[in-house]
């Protein structure tokens, strides 16, 4: 788009266009055309609801990947591996250590009851822990970041021989890096539908605008400016944009509405939803289509206009 | 109002259809254009109104040079001239009315009703204001474009071959409209090859007579 074309940018008139159910004979001017009408709404609707999806999924993954951060960089795990004899010198000596560290939290001897739970997934109810070689674990929760692991590791090499310190470093990492990137396709998935409504409504807007080059010779010949003859189209397209959009944007949001609440399921998918204030995100789809639609058609408009004498 | 200085134009490199004319049109004066057809008439008048430019020499409308303008001053300048079309050049979906008072529309000017039923009433087309134009017969047609070439109250109103396809009477209807609009101080430019309407409009008003031949342009005199 040429700087000149956004010199005479009419945003009050557009406004006015889009407000008023009809804005009279200089809407008219342009004749109804029902193809490119329809194709317009469909292709801005269409888009519309995939963008519900791809900013819910945007959104979850996002709050995934802050809430495996936060919840696993505040919890480490110690395991105690050793003969039975030593187990409670050693637990001892892991919890004196743990207590004298700098930012470590507070340690919590898993007890057996616990273990027993921890396990029922795999083995059933009633697993009979004291038979099974299961190492002492300590559960140490709300670390800083002041929670110096080698240190203590080095620490208890000396005190606690079987001991093993776990910050989940290992496995939080991926999956932290596996959440940003959802993320980031995600956004990458907004842009390209951004694109490509914006490619089809230039070409709605520029089919368009071949079927009516008589109606725009004839406007030149009495005198109409080339942003007078585009604002015609721009109003038209721009409104379609808006409408096909919103009711994109209602099914889709009506849609993860309906989908299973995270509580029900659990999961990363039935988390794919909107919290809060995020229910208004959605709202934002219909204006961002309503502007692609003004400035793709607006850049199809005058770019056509300027080949006709 | 509109100057010539040894103008040519060609609609292909190397070919020319005019060739070195040199025309001042003063204003309130009535001008005849005539010529064979295909001797470049209707490419004349589209120079006059900017929509072709000229290819060689100097054109001046309204104290502008046409080759300098901008797109949008263009259009201004169109809004200064009324044009009456060989093909009348109507927006087929809308209604007589409402073509007629287009010019106004494009130029963000409020539409007085009064004003356009009194211009409906000029030409006799008040009872077609609501007719689509493909109903119109060539008549109507023709006097519908001349009232949406003056609804701006242009200064020069220049018509290409408006009685065409018109019986004689009709012809003259349309004649006697243009002739009230030079008298209320309009520059008028007829393109016309019917020398019979040029001498009965010769009745009616000091006109002058132009003439096409051999790319060039000459003043005609006593033969008409």
């Amino acid at each position: 788009m040429r700087k000149s074309d956004l010199k005479s940018l009419d945003i009050a008139s557009l406004w006015r266009g889009l407000t008023r159910s009809d804005a009279g004979i200089a809407d008219r001017v342009v004749p109804p055309t029902g193809f490119t009408a329809q194709l317009t709404l469909f292709a801005a609707g269409a888009m519309a609801f995939l963008a519900v999806f791809a900013l819910a999924l945007t959104l979850a993954t996002g709050r995934l990947a802050e809430r495996w951060s936060e919840a696993l960089a505040q919890t480490i795990t110690v395991r105690i591996s050793a003969a039975p004899d030593q187990v409670e010198a050693q637990t001892s000596a892991v919890l004196e250590a743990l207590r004298t560290t700098p930012g470590a939290g507070n340690a919590h001897v898993v007890s057996d009851d616990e273990v027993e739970e921890l396990l029922e997934p795999w083995f059933g109810p009633g697993v009979p822990v004291d038979a099974l070689p299961v190492p002492r674990l300590i559960e140490v929760t709300g670390s800083t970041r002041d929670f110096d692991a080698a240190a203590l590791r080095l620490r208890l090499e000396a005190e606690a021989p079987d001991a093993v310190i776990d910050d989940h470093t290992s496995w939080r990492q991926p999956l932290v890096t596996a959440a940003n990137r959802l993320r980031v396709l995600g956004i990458m998935s907004l842009a390209l539908i951004a694109a490509a409504s914006g490619a089809m409504i230039t070409l709605a807007a520029k089919a368009a605008l071949a079927a009516n080059g008589q109606v725009i010779r004839v406007m030149r010949l009495i005198g109409a400016r080339d942003i007078t003859i585009a604002t015609a189209f721009v109003r038209r397209f721009t409104r379609r944009a808006a409408l096909g959009a919103a009711g994109g944007t209602a099914l889709g949001t009506l849609a993860i509405f309906v989908l299973p609440d995270m509580s029900d399921a659990g999961g990363f998918l039935t988390g794919l939803g909107f919290q809060g204030w995020g229910w208004l995100l959605p709202l934002a789809i219909p204006v961002l289509s309503a502007g692609i639609g003004f400035l793709a058609t607006r850049w199809a408009a005058l770019g056509m206009l300027r080949k006709i004498p | 109002m509109i100057e010539m200085q040894g103008v040519s134009f060609g609609y292909h490199e190397g070919e020319q259809l005019l060739s070195d004319m040199t025309l001042s049109l003063q204003p309130g004066s009535f001008h005849f254009l005539t010529g064979p057809s295909g001797s470049g008439k209707t490419t004349f008048l589209r120079l006059c109104y900017a929509d072709l430019l000229p290819s060689a020499g100097g054109l001046q409308v309204f104290g502008q040079d046409v080759r300098g303008l901008s797109r949008d001053a263009i259009a201004l300048l169109r809004r200064r001239v009324g044009v009456v079309h060989q093909d009348t050049q109507f927006l087929d979906h809308l209604p007589v009315a409402e073509n007629i008072a287009l010019p106004l529309t494009v130029s963000g000017q409020p539409i007085d009703m009064q004003a356009l039923k009194q211009l409906l009433g000029w030409v006799q087309m008040g009872p077609h204001a609501r007719t689509l134009p493909p109903s119109l017969s060539g008549g109507e047609r023709q006097r519908a474009a001349l009232a949406r070439a003056v609804i701006l109250s242009p200064e020069v109103v220049l018509a290409d071959e408006p009685t065409g396809n018109l019986d004689w009477d009709m012809s003259m209807r349309l004649i006697q409209l243009l002739v009230e609009l030079n008298r209320s101080g309009k520059t008028v430019l007829i393109a016309t090859h019917d020398l019979n309407l040029i001498r009965a409009t010769k009745t009616m008003v000091s006109a002058r007579v132009l003439r096409i031949a051999g790319k060039k342009l000459q003043l005609a005199g006593a033969d008409l």
